[in-house]
């Protein structure tokens, strides 16, 4: 048993659901007792989702669990099994069919379990097409990507499967599917036509990339598109796997050099940021960052080796992607931290007084309690992180934004810095020098009047002669100020 | 739909959602100032208290996970131990009056021996610790409350009930009548003597603003309120006891009622809730008539109260709402809309205490007679599906219903209104009134000119041309 106050990831049915609701027409039950659907008011909230959440449960109640006593050991396995042989009898009966989910609870965390889910159900449907014989094992004419990992509710996963298509549409690379967000399951069997995969984000999609890599040889590009170099050397890697298939297929190279460097000169607008004036202001300023692997690792290496900022500590919450973390910000970062205990984070950053801090929801609260900004770029979500507007963080826009979050993050602090130094901060002095009671000098404008108004006691009390106001009297005026 | 009869009751055992029981930890903490609340569980609890807290649970909140791994379940931990080591840690960081222990469904499922395991670690640590039961299994939302204060109902002092057998003889003569009260369904007999001063114990979670509303309420009455259960501080938790009269304030409350009755031999007073004008006024009276006092002025407050919350009325006179079902306010909620003008369609309600809830049941059909409208269709344990084929063919103005539903149902051009607001606003007594009306004309009033020309603004029905 431990304590425990805060978690980044949510526990595995989460990650289960998320996948199950992001597919077309699956519809994911859950044997659970009330409230455990809550993932379906998490959805329609963050992400304001206009139809019903695909998610249902199976409610179970006492009168379920009272066939015979308990062992207080719970053999998973076996249960397991009981499910198994739930699934196997569901399936003869209906036409939908039916996967029992692969997931043990105390063991993995969301992120993993959404892995593990859509590797399952990626290997099922590729499985089934196969013995079908449906299976369509040649590759598209043209160049296209599968993209692996985009799903409700992700952080900004909408806008950045929009600027990934944006990215690969001007080397004319076709997408051949979105998965799991909004795809058909019986499309999956197509899965293997196109040319290579790209898993934006290593924490959900990897699996089923590493899946697909051995079966069916397809090779995927693990580079994240986010900063300017990363999305360099993600296109980079697109023309090498292209160039691969294209003389035998579309005869003949491509080339994107020419692409790269007009988006990273002229589209986005980051590297010339990066060399001007106020961004000279930020270099040697100290950062502290933190969040998802993914995420953690790239804004780590913009703020570096694309700002010039100084980042004093790095870490992530995904404790399975250690080793990954540790490689990608060798030589990145003064300290790394690898924990789930937000405890422990915000000491650190307490420790090291950061200007500004980059990392997810609960360090935006670390930051306020320790008043240093902070910038959000990592899940866990909050309304926050679903705008309304194109927010992507991938690709040549997202520079930009990413560009924008980390310098209004600074600059606050410098704002106010600067306002401390020349004594700038608005401080009205009440010049009056009568007092209001005075009525006659004062006249208080209508928005003025009905913020008093919310103050029933003296207008009531004045009216109705009453000199000292009782409890009595506050419950009276509050009923008659709703005439 | 059936006219002046006793309501049509069903129940559909459907699949409907509402909130896990462990959310009451999300406002009792707040109440009970001194508590410190450990919720002993899995990671799904902590991630669901987390989300339902919200930002609150930055602020530290005195409140925590025991979190269960796997060598806790598997019986190779020793519970105890644990249980010890994070207690005692909780004293160290907050020393709290007193911790309860809320039991999830992992602890049922395991059988946790958590009732034999708090008295004896309660003397180690020297801190009182109480052990409520708040499972998804056997309850729903609010009913979280009724199990913490069922279990908190055990430790109220005993009452010492001393001045009953000191009677002076000079009263007799008026006060040795015995009335019986024909006028509830509820079977009780009030005092054979006159009491001196009011013993009566109000039970149920409110704020305290609203608690000292209605104490000033009963005071006018000249009713001394004894004592709250929760009282703001564990240490002020009100005597128990023989010649107690307890009543609660909120209709989820049962299991605290009869606990309240056999254990700790209070009368319970079966009265509809103070929700409402019209609710508070009955409330009122209904505690009077056990204390043998006249009320005095009742009927001219909850006409000053309606007068004054016209403007709101008019708004919804005449017009429908369908209940789907989550927080079991929905019987009161829906007799205060019948009494203001509304039709009601259908009310969901996850589990309903036909004898606690008897008076109130009543005063639905009373109300439904006097405004002149059918009888609501009561529906327990709804199936959240169903109810939304039923709202598309009954087309009703306003929907109640959780968040789970409400962004669909209103893309799909049927008003809502969250009844979790509900929850968590103030809506007890004469002085709430308002407070209720601006949630449920809200939807009605800040509709924009934008949707009128759409059916729907899903893409699913576009399609189908059906949900």
């Amino acid at each position: 048993m431990k304590l425990a106050y805060w978690m980044y990831a949510g526990p595995a049915h989460i990650g289960t659901l998320r996948i199950a609701s992001s597919f077309r027409n699956v519809h994911a039950i859950m044997h659970a007792p009330l409230g455990d659907d809550h993932f379906n008011v998490m959805r329609s909230m963050l992400e304001r989702e206009r139809d019903f959440t695909p998610v249902t449960t199976s409610v179970v109640d006492p009168h379920v669990l009272a066939r015979g006593s308990r062992e207080k050991v719970v053999n998973n396995i076996s249960q397991k099994e009981d499910l198994q042989n739930f699934v196997d009898r569901a399936s003869s009966y209906s036409e939908s069919d039916v996967i029992l989910a692969d997931v043990n609870h105390y063991r993995i965390n969301e992120l993993q379990a959404a892995d593990k889910t859509l590797e399952q159900i990626v290997r099922y449907y590729l499985d089934k097409a196969r013995r079908e014989g449906f299976l369509n094992r040649s590759l598209t004419d043209d160049p296209s990507a599968n993209i692996i990992g985009i799903s409700t509710p992700g952080f900004h996963n909408q806008h950045d499967c929009r600027e990934l298509k944006r990215l690969l549409s001007e080397p004319r690379i076709s997408i051949n599917q979105i998965i799991p967000e909004g795809e058909f399951l019986k499309n999956l069997k197509d899965l293997p036509r196109a040319w290579f995969n790209i898993v934006p984000y290593r924490e959900m999609g990897l699996m089923a990339a590493n899946f697909l890599e051995k079966e069916y040889g397809m090779p995927h590009i693990l580079t994240t598109p986010i900063g300017i170099l990363n999305t360099a050397d993600f296109i980079a890697q697109i023309s090498k796997i292209v160039n691969l298939w294209s003389f035998s297929l579309i005869e003949k190279k491509v080339n994107y050099d020419l692409y790269v460097e007009n988006q990273t000169k002229f589209v986005s607008q980051a590297t010339w940021f990066s060399k001007s004036i106020d961004c000279q202001n930020l270099a040697g300023k100290e950062a502290a960052v933190s969040g998802d692997a993914t995420h953690a690792a790239a804004i780590t290496k913009i703020l570096v080796r694309e700002m010039g900022i100084r980042v004093s500590c790095s870490g992530t919450y995904c404790k399975h992607d250690a080793d990954w973390f540790n490689e990608q910000v060798q030589g990145l970062c003064d300290e790394t931290i690898i924990t789930e205990d937000h405890i422990e984070i915000g000491d650190t950053i307490a420790r090291i007084e950061p200007s500004a801090i980059f990392g997810t929801q609960m360090e935006r609260h670390i930051g306020k309690r320790l008043d240093i900004p902070c910038g959000v770029i990592s899940s866990p979500v909050h309304i926050q992180n679903f705008p309304l507007g194109y927010r992507p963080f991938l690709g040549y826009e997202g520079t930009n934004q990413i560009s924008d979050l980390i310098y209004n993050s600074f600059n606050l602090g410098m704002e106010d810095h600067l306002l401390d130094v020349f004594g700038g901060h608005d401080t009205k002095e009440v010049n009056i020098k009568s007092l209001s009671t005075e009525k006659n000098n004062i006249h208080w404008s209508y928005d003025a009047e009905s913020e008093l108004k919310k103050i029933p006691g003296f207008f009531f009390a004045k009216q109705n002669n009453i000199s000292t106001i009782t409890v009595d009297v506050m419950y009276a005026a509050k009923e008659k100020l709703s005439s | 739909m059936k006219n002046f009869e006793i309501p049509a009751f069903e129940c559909e055992t459907g699949n409907y959602h509402t909130f896990c029981p462990i959310s009451c930890v999300a406002w009792l903490y707040q109440k009970i100032e001194d508590s410190f609340f450990l919720v002993i569980g899995t990671k799904t609890c902590g991630y669901f208290l987390q989300n339902a807290l919200g930002v609150m649970i930055f602020a530290e909140p005195r409140y925590a996970m025991a979190e269960l791994e796997e060598g806790d379940i598997s019986a190779q931990l020793n519970d105890h131990e644990e249980l010890k080591k994070i207690c005692l840690q909780i004293k160290n960081d907050r020393n709290p009056s007193v911790i309860i222990w809320i039991g999830t469904c992992t602890t049922e499922i395991i059988k946790m021996d958590l009732e034999g395991i708090a008295p004896k670690l309660e003397k180690q640590i020297g801190i009182p610790i109480i052990v409520a039961r708040a499972n998804g299994l056997d309850y729903a939302f609010t009913q979280g409350e009724d199990t913490v204060l069922a279990a908190m109902a055990h430790r109220c002092p005993e009452y010492k009930n001393s001045e009953l057998r000191q009677e002076p003889t000079n009263k007799i003569d008026n006060s040795s009548q015995i009335k019986i009260n024909n006028s509830s369904n509820n079977n009780f007999i009030s005092e054979r003597i006159e009491l001196p001063k009011s013993k009566l114990v109000l039970f149920g979670s409110l704020p305290s603003s609203v608690a000292s509303q209605l104490n000033l309420e009963l005071k006018r009455q000249s009713i001394l309120v004894l004592g709250w259960l929760p009282s703001q501080r564990y240490n002020e938790l009100p005597s128990l006891g023989e010649g107690i009269y307890v009543c609660g304030v909120n209709p989820f409350l049962s299991r605290t009622a009869t606990t309240l009755m056999r254990r700790r031999k209070c009368q319970l007073i079966g009265s509809p809730f103070p929700i409402g004008p019209d609710g508070t006024r009955a409330w009122i009276e209904k505690i009077c008539s056990v204390f043998n006092k006249t009320p005095v002025g009742l009927n001219e407050r909850e006409n000053q109260i309606w007068k004054a919350v016209q403007d709101y009325t008019r708004i919804i006179k005449g017009k429908s709402v369908f209940f789907m079902g989550d927080n079991l306010l929905e019987i009161s909620l829906a007799r205060f809309l019948i009494r203001c003008g509304m039709v009601v369609y259908e009310i969901g309600i996850p589990y309903m205490d036909k004898r606690y809830q008897a008076a109130e049941l009543l005063f639905l059909q009373q109300t439904c007679k006097k405004m002149n409208t059918p009888l609501p269709r009561i529906v327990e344990k709804p199936d959240n599906y169903s109810q939304v084929q039923r709202m598309h063919e009954l087309k009703p103005h306003l929907a109640i219903t959780g968040m789970a539903h409400a962004n669909p149902l209103e893309a799909r051009n049927i008003n809502t209104k969250w009844s979790v607001e509900f929850t968590f606003a103030q809506i007890h007594g004469f002085s709430n009134v308002q407070d209720i009306l601006e949630l449920v004309t809200r939807p009605l009033r800040c509709r924009s000119g934008i949707m009128s020309d759409f059916q729907s603004l899903s893409k699913q029905t576009n399609k189908m041309n059906s949900i």
